[in-house]
């Protein structure tokens, strides 16, 4: 491992200012996934910043109804929080369908959602990869593509995010609160990540030095109800083939409210908006579901291993959508 | 049952120690984290070794970049093929280990960096700059058939094909017929233990603190490649943290840490691979493809096997997997065919894995089996026992004992199978197509050579019993305690029982499900010879030697342990997702000698054979030449939520004729078979013939 340097400074603004000053200095989380990668050679920072004691670990409930997540919360406390389990049980649910135990004992909140994708060829500093050494070519679009995205990617990148938990707060429309070095703004987490282009060494919106301190969920009509579910390759500790969260506030047989964010087929959490306004104010029956699911994959491109994302991606959300149209989804 | 257990020994023993569910002697010092592992070994003044690997797939090297390198902190010396030691035997290439400047396959060996600490050699190898003389490479599997060709024998010192009757004919005049094939993947060992090295020259010796299935056997091949004296390389693994057969042969790593330590006289040179590195320096278990054609009356009789194998082997070094050796003696069929075709691909150098030869060879086969059974309306339990032999095909000879229709019938038994509908897709439970499978399984009854033990007397009253046979997890220590015990007829604790070190009397490798049958019939001798010479009330110091005797009847019997898997599947209608709730072995592998320890063996065997089903798999993107899913994040193992219900049994089986102790060996059957039941099941499940493993979401999607 390389030689760094290792600040643990005592206020946000003073990290942020530590990473002002140098274009390689990083912030450490739970270093679940930094760690990994520093010993691969994939990241070389020459100054580590822990931020880890520096934001929230807690959730509060804020006064117009949704809740604030300090970044700084461990994965296991967020999942098992009382507040999140009854109000956002999809954010729950993708919490515990990620990692493992351990692994979600120390990853935080903006760490997971800041982690770095976990195709092949990225992680192996012997293979080009433009999103580590931009301009050197990517291996894995005419490589071994099983985990590789079905949509939004570009020639220059396959890559998809690993997060479970970022594809749950897609679908809640959260919001991440950053400290950057000229001031806190608010980014919604559809806009923090970020489709591959020709930039696909940026993963998210961010600015180097950006810190993110919170992250907000906005309140949810009383009656809707969300879920989580998550297909892999064994029953745990793998990343998603597909998944999906959907939040579905159904009246009359008519849906109402609608959120979709689909997992593991892009480079970011793909929210199904083509889908949601499909279904929004039409008959919340299976065909319809179906339909929509179809129309939000036509845009689907697929390389020569995952062509059975597609399939695989409508099949899950039909089944989410109609476990939460179904007394089986009651409860929220 | 206790184990301390206060018998009295010599004609006063309540109970026989051999089939006592003794726990573990070595356990305790495992849990409180005492047992020392090979890198454990703690030693002054230690250098750390990081290896140097090729990142081309073929070519040469025309300069390692060593001059900034050398100042940067901590190093101590970097190694490359300009000044690596000279071995003084150099004919096996994997082992060659920095003897010239080719580069045979990506990740190959080409250097390393020794440090004083190991993230200094880790930092300073990413820092050495290679050039390379880049040739094409080949490591596309099966690639172009053409350059396909026959080794002169498989592994094992098998015939590579075999030719009995009219294969041809009999499948042209067959009632029913099957032509079908079938797909196992490249699969990785993974022991949890990395394999690990010190490595100290001191005079003209070398020790090698290793983690090993063989003490000796390492120990004999680095004195002949350094061209010491047998004597001179002293070997030492009390605890070996699982090995699955990669750790049965010594690979490159070893040499390279012997070498490194060569250029720092008197210093300890500590090198453990990182998991990466383990996928291309330590043998894999070969692809397969697998022609199976079956004919057959209208009852399931077989007239005909045929078995043609493919599979691969790297170029610089023959491993030739006997993988369809198992189906020569399966099954009764006038007419039999085998055969084996290697393509050598510019890649890493395979070797065993955990039942080399039955594990791939008994999948495709054991499936089409339950696909003639489907064809010809017969339960495929019922296929298996019409087919029985009376004699074993291959050879002739009788078998030594065969139960393997024994452990079907108890197996479906045991499992409810008779309460199952045979329809395929004909269960679906809350969106879950739920089915059943059966396979036989196999395992042939290894003896090797080249073991003896001494068993002697201490003042403290204790039998001092020495082999250097090697405990990679298996119970070693527990077991040979235990035969040692009966064959002095004294209790437990009154056995000191020495193993792991080359210092003692050679023992055979832990490979081939062969260790208790080997060092036990040693120790077994042994004592005989002890207890004639000195009888029932030695003194302090007496002691014998004695080896290993000949076995007559291996030459007159086919030796065989055998048993039947079943496995209850469900498969998720609308997202293809496959578990595996229920798994259930029979067995007959002869007497056990401890019951604990050999449930933790078929357990294991299974769950990796159900980890074979659904997960393992090596992906090579022969672009590069390299597995690029080499760490345990991308290469899937089973975890706890994989495995469902396992239940291993065994038949009370005696065999007179294997050996003394009348034990068949059961490290590997466990695995064997495995990935065919869970298959069957699978198509029962769905009506979906999946022929390609791993059994993936996306090949039961539709």
């Amino acid at each position: 491992m390389r030689p760094f340097r290792y600040e643990r400074p005592d206020d946000p603004l003073a990290a942020v200012a530590l990473l002002a000053d140098d274009p390689t200095a990083t912030f450490l989380g739970g270093g679940t996934n930094l760690v990994d990668l520093m010993k691969l050679g994939v990241a070389r920072p020459d100054v580590v910043v822990d931020v880890a004691r520096l934001t929230g670990r807690a959730v509060e409930t804020l006064p117009e109804g949704g809740v604030r997540i300090g970044a700084a919360m461990p994965n296991s406390d967020l999942a098992a929080d009382p507040v999140i389990r009854h109000r956002y049980p999809v954010l729950s649910q993708a919490l515990l369908a990620g990692a493992s135990g351990q692994l979600r004992n120390l990853a935080t909140t903006a760490g997971n959602l800041l982690q770095r994708t976990r195709c092949v060829y990225f992680q192996d500093v012997t293979t080009p990869c433009n999103k580590r050494e931009p301009g050197s070519g990517c291996s894995a679009v005419d490589g071994w593509t099983r985990h590789h995205a079905v949509l939004g990617a570009s020639q220059h990148c396959v890559a998809t995010h690993p997060s479970d938990m970022a594809v749950a707060m897609a679908a809640l429309d959260a919001v991440v609160q950053v400290q950057g070095a000229r001031g806190p703004r608010r980014i919604p987490v559809v806009e923090l990540h970020r489709l591959p282009g020709d930039e696909p060494q940026r993963d998210t919106s961010l600015e180097h030095g950006d810190l993110i301190t919170s992250v907000d969920l906005p309140d949810l009509p009383v009656t809707a109800r969300s879920h989580y579910a998550k297909v892999r390759d064994r029953a745990s500790y793998a990343f998603a083939l597909v998944s999906v969260a959907a939040v579905l506030d159904v009246h009359d047989g008519i849906v109402g409210h609608v959120h979709i964010a689909l997992g593991g087929v892009a480079h970011k959490p793909w929210r199904a908006t083509i889908a949601e306004d499909m279904l929004r104010g039409g008959p919340a029956t299976t065909d319809a579901f179906r339909a929509a699911a179809v129309a939000e994959l036509t845009r689907a491109r697929p390389l020569p291993d995952n062509a059975f994302k597609v399939p695989l991606a409508r099949n899950v959300l039909v089944s989410v959508l109609g476990h939460l149209t179904s007394s089986a989804g009651a409860g929220r | 049952m206790t184990p301390g257990r206060a018998g009295k020994g010599h004609g006063g023993v309540a109970s026989p120690a051999v089939g006592r569910d003794l726990p573990r002697v070595d356990g305790p010092a495992k849990v409180t984290g005492t047992a020392t592992y090979a890198f454990e070994h703690q030693l002054d003044d230690v250098v750390h070794l990081y290896p140097l690997q090729a990142t081309v797939a073929r070519g040469r090297v025309t300069a390692v970049h060593t001059g900034a390198v050398e100042a940067m902190p901590g190093v101590v010396a970097v190694l490359t093929s300009d000044n690596a030691p000279r071995l003084a035997w150099a004919d096996d290439a994997e082992l060659a280990v920095l003897q010239s400047d080719a580069v045979a396959f990506r990740g190959q060996l080409i250097g390393a960096v020794l440090a004083e600490t190991s993230e200094e050699a880790r930092e300073a190898a990413s820092a050495v700059l290679v050039d390379y003389d880049e040739l094409p490479h080949d490591a596309d599997f099966p690639g172009d058939r053409s350059r396909l060709y026959a080794p002169a024998e498989v592994s094992g010192g098998f015939a590579t094909d075999t030719d009995v009757g009219d294969v041809e004919a009999a499948l042209a005049s067959a009632a029913v017929t099957l032509d079908q094939t079938y797909a196992t993947a490249t699969y990785h060992a993974n022991p949890l233990e990395p394999h690990s090295t010190v490595a100290v020259w001191e005079d003209e010796g070398l020790t090698l603190y290793e983690s090993t299935q063989g003490t000796h056997a390492v120990a004999t091949k680095v004195a002949a490649l350094f061209g010491l004296e047998a004597g001179l390389v002293r070997v030492i693994a009390p605890h070996v943290g699982g090995g699955f057969g990669s750790k049965g042969l010594p690979h490159a790593p070893v040499v390279l840490a012997a070498l490194a330590a060569r250029l720092v006289p008197g210093r300890p040179v500590k090198l453990a691979l990182t998991r990466q590195q383990m996928f291309c320096l330590v043998g894999y278990r070969t692809p397969t493809l697998q022609h199976v054609r079956l004919g057959a009356d209208a009852d399931g009789r077989l007239s005909a096997v045929s078995l043609d194998v493919v599979q691969q082997t790297s170029r610089i070094k023959e491993f030739a997997e006997q993988t369809a050796v198992a189906t020569r003696t399966m099954y009764a069929a006038p007419h039999r065919r085998t055969t084996h075709r290697l393509a050598a691909l510019d890649v890493a150098v395979p070797s065993w894995m955990r039942a080399p030869g039955e594990c791939p060879g008994m999948f495709g086969p054991e499936v089409a089996l339950d696909e003639l059974a489907v064809a010809c309306g017969l339960d495929p339990v019922e296929l298996r026992i019409r087919n029985e032999p009376e004699s074993d095909p291959q050879s002739g000879k009788p078998f030594s004992s065969r139960n393997l229709v024994g452990c079907l019938r108890e197996g479906a038994r045991r499992f409810g199978w008779q309460r199952w509908d045979r329809a395929p897709r004909s269960r679906l439970e809350g969106g879950w197509w739920v089915g059943v499978g059966v396979s036989a399984s196999t395992y042939p009854v290894h003896r090797m050579a080249g073991s003896s033990a001494t068993v002697g007397f201490g003042a403290d009253g204790r039998y001092r019993v020495a082999i250097g046979a090697a405990d990679i997890g298996t119970g070693t220590w527990t077991s040979l305690t235990q035969i040692a015990a009966d064959a002095l007829d004294v209790p437990v604790e009154r056995i000191a029982l020495q193993i792991g070190d080359s210092a003692l009397p050679p023992a055979s490798v832990a490979g081939g499900s062969s260790g208790t049958n080997s060092w036990g019939s040693t120790i077994v001798e042994a004592a005989r010879t002890f207890r004639d010479k000195f009888g029932d009330h030695p003194e302090d110091g007496d002691e014998v030697d004695a080896s290993m005797p000949p076995n007559p009847d291996t030459e007159r019997f086919a030796m065989h342990a055998f048993g039947a898997q079943f496995a209850e599947v469900r498969v998720r209608q609308d997202t293809g997702e496959v578990r595996v709730p229920r798994l259930l072995g029979v067995f007959a592998v002869g007497r056990v000698v401890n019951p604990r320890t050999a449930r933790s063996q078929f357990l294991g065997g299974m769950t990796m054979g159900l980890s074979m089903a659904l997960h393992e798999q090596s992906v090579l993107d022969p672009r590069f030449g390299h597995i690029v899913n080499h760490d345990l994040a991308g290469y899937h193992i089973a975890t706890n939520a994989d495995v469902g219900t396992i239940e291993a049994h065994w038949l009370d089986e005696h065999d007179p004729h294997v050996n003394p102790l009348g034990v068949k060996g059961i490290g590997e059957i466990g695995i064997v078979g495995t990935a065919a039941a869970v298959a069957n099941a699978a198509h029962h499940a769905t009506g979906t013939r999946v022929r390609s493993l791993p059994l993936t979401p996306d090949k039961f999607l539709l």
